[in-house]
């Protein structure tokens, strides 16, 4: 199938909601996200950021009560979370996991097969599997003794999240989600990672970055910021809004006047 | 107490047996009638004792206890179960007997001898009855008196004083299928020598029976690097014990990968007996159906200043069982002793089921001792992480109990055996759901 632009928003998010353990989490949420923009989703804590997320990737834990989420055209939340992967929807983990044993080279060449496969593309081989995987180590700054390592094992906080942003640049995903990959991050790990980000952002891709705090966004500016409160987006706008939030906090745009 | 059935079964045609052996040294022929007499005083185990709760072995007494005689195998059958390229000798032997025709045998240095039971006897009859069941602790064990008693054959490997022999020794005990065998394997290592050995168990598919006996004696600064692989008929029963005597400053390895019978069950039983001993207890057991793997460890820390480390892992699918019993004692001399013993189980299904009993006996009061049992199911966290990266579910599932056996598999040094079982391992790991 050609790959290009294509007549349907890349993502269509339409009254989305969501339960964990039955307590209702998400209650309501529609967005539209196109290729070529970044989007952040800006709230407090328990406003549902972290669960939009997961739902979109496919967590088990989440039931989704309602509503639809179209990617590409297709019915996301009718796929398993493999599928959704090969797709093009990549989940930056906002806790990565430590997986003892599994070796870090073997797990990426295992994932890019995977998603090469699905895109019609020939197995890599190991000399341009070693390439790809020094230039992207380069763009990261990460040591090259990682590959030796297992996944995330041992790996500080910061490097957690840099591996995350590494295996998004392996994997070349067409929407990217970001889930508070700024918590536990220095002010030097910070710009690698938002550096990262930004050298993947295209026409053709799209980034939706979950965040507590502004100060991410310095670094990758998005073109709309949208803030969820209590399961809803309550406000939407530029990337000024996210500077706003900053100096007023969230309280003023707490939905005390929505909802039942 | 009038013997059971079982205990009469089990001794039966012993008398002709050992008539049929006259030729053996008198020592030899008392010690196996001694046997013969506390095996007829203890009978088998029932799960009334305490030693072994989980592990019913009524049906060994199905098969008659008298040795079988060694069948006909082809070759090709015993092939498979041999390390290509291993690089040192491979003695094969058939149904408990050593069978040159099918062993590969390859020169050694000067000054390690290994030979079958039979040629030791004429060649080193001293070293061998110095040593023969001198490493065998908890005598009372009715298997291992089994053993004594009816013991056909066996290897013997003795390395002198300050012989490093570079390459490895692979013993294969394999059973064609029927009746009982008595494996026994007698390795004496000398001061300062060191030296790899495998033993492994295979056999074609059939209800038999292996009771085994090894014995490893280091001495003084010896290091001996031991595997133990069962690849038994998933219908065999496989009663094993391994006895360990340690002797000051010597450093010892044992990895022990179960993956066949129907039953299996392993005593290792380790005595550190002087000061600076190294000892490494380490295991890896797989069992589906209705399988029971049961491990008993006890490590003796005799003297002060030695550690123990010990690793046990199992992977438990259908409705097999596990037991894990691991003891460390600790005497009232061994001061400054570090011991760590940890059992991992993975439960891959909703009927399988593991008993674990870590035992520390603590005699001394400045020694560090820890001890860690995890029982559990694959992390759906981990699977989520790498199905959220495109890899499918079955593979995950794979990649994941195949991270977790592995860690025990790389441990292995010898190359050949290494690769021969991470190959076995991936055909015989439950990956899928």
């Amino acid at each position: 199938m050609a790959e290009g632009p294509c007549e349907t928003n890349m993502l269509q998010i339409n009254d989305l909601k969501a339960r964990v353990d039955d307590k209702d989490i998400l209650k309501g949420i529609s967005l539209t996200v196109n290729a070529g923009e970044v989007h952040a989703i800006m709230g407090p804590n328990g406003s549902g950021k972290s669960t939009l997320a997961s739902v979109l990737a496919g967590r088990d834990a989440y039931e989704v009560t309602g509503g639809e989420v179209l990617f590409e055209g297709k019915d996301l939340l009718d796929m398993d979370p493999e599928e959704r992967a090969r797709e093009g929807v990549f989940l930056a983990f906002q806790y990565p996991v430590e997986i003892p044993g599994v070796n870090n080279g073997y797990f990426l060449k295992a994932a890019l097969n995977a998603v090469r496969q699905h895109r019609g593309q020939s197995d890599l081989d190991a000399i341009e599997f070693a390439r790809l995987m020094k230039e992207k180590m380069k763009l990261l700054k990460m040591d090259p003794s990682f590959l030796q390592r297992s996944v995330n094992e041992g790996f500080s906080g910061g490097e957690k999240k840099r591996n995350e942003i590494f295996q998004m640049a392996m994997l070349e995903p067409k929407l990217c989600v970001l889930d508070e990959t700024d918590s536990g991050l220095d002010i030097d790990a910070l710009q690698v990672v938002a550096q990262g980000v930004n050298a993947l952002r295209s026409p053709e891709r799209a980034v939706i970055v979950v965040t507590h705090y502004q100060r991410l966004l310095n670094y990758i500016v998005p073109d709309f910021v949208h803030v969820l409160s209590e399961g809803r987006i309550v406000k939407s706008g530029g990337k000024e809004l996210a500077l706003e939030l900053e100096a007023k906090g969230y309280s003023w745009i707490e939905p005390n006047t929505v909802g039942a | 107490m009038a013997p059971t059935a079982a205990q009469e079964t089990l001794l039966t045609g012993f008398d002709e047996f050992a008539a049929a052996r006259a030729g053996e040294p008198s020592w030899l022929r008392e010690h196996r009638a001694r046997a013969a007499e506390t095996f007829r005083g203890e009978g088998l185990p029932t799960t009334r004792h305490e030693e072994w709760r989980f592990t019913p072995v009524a049906a060994v007494a199905q098969v008659p206890g008298q040795p079988a005689v060694a069948g006909d195998v082809a070759p090709s059958l015993v092939e498979p179960f041999l390390f290509a390229e291993f690089g040192g000798p491979q003695l094969v032997f058939v149904d408990g007997r050593f069978a040159p025709q099918l062993s590969r045998l390859r020169d050694l240095p000067a000054g390690v001898r290994v030979s079958d039971l039979g040629s030791a006897l004429a060649t080193a009859p001293d070293v061998v009855r110095q040593y023969l069941g001198t490493a065998v602790q908890f005598r009372q064990h009715a298997f291992t008196a089994l053993n004594d008693a009816w013991f056909t054959d066996g290897a013997v490997v003795i390395v002198d004083r300050n012989v490093v022999v570079e390459s490895p020794v692979h013993v294969l005990y394999f059973s064609t299928g029927a009746g009982a065998s008595y494996p026994r394997t007698l390795l004496v290592a000398a001061e300062n020598s060191q030296l790899s050995i495998v033993e492994s168990f295979a056999g074609v598919d059939g209800g038999y029976v292996v009771n085994a006996l090894t014995e490893v004696l280091a001495a003084e600064g010896a290091h001996v690097d031991h595997y133990k692989v069962n690849r038994e008929s998933l219908q065999a029963h496989h009663v094993a014990s391994t006895h360990l005597h340690l002797a000051k400053a010597s450093v010892f390895a044992t990895h022990n990968i179960s993956l066949g019978g129907l039953l299996t069950r392993n005593d290792i039983n380790a005595t550190l007996d002087g000061e600076g001993i190294e000892c490494t207890v380490n295991g890896l057991y797989l069992a589906d159906g209705d399988r029971l793997v049961d491990t008993h460890t006890a490590i003796d820390h005799a003297k002060p200043h030695c550690h123990s480390y010990e690793i046990y892992k199992g992977v438990l699918d259908g409705r097999s069982r596990g037991v894990f019993n691991g003891k460390i004692f600790v005497r009232e001399d061994a001061q400054k002793t570090d011991a760590k013993q940890t059992n991992q189980v993975l439960l891959l299904s909703d009927d399988a089921t593991i008993d674990t009993k870590p035992q520390l006996e603590i005699f001394a009061d400045d020694v560090k001792c820890t001890h860690g049992a995890t029982v559990g199911q694959l992390s759906e966290e981990s699977l989520f992480y790498l199905r959220a990266r495109g890899i499918g579910k079955d593979d995950a599932r794979a990649l994941l109990i195949h991270a977790f056996a592995e860690s025990v598999v790389e441990n292995i040094k010898i190359d050949s055996v290494r690769h021969a079982l991470e190959q076995v391992l991936l055909a015989r790991l439950p990956i899928r759901e």
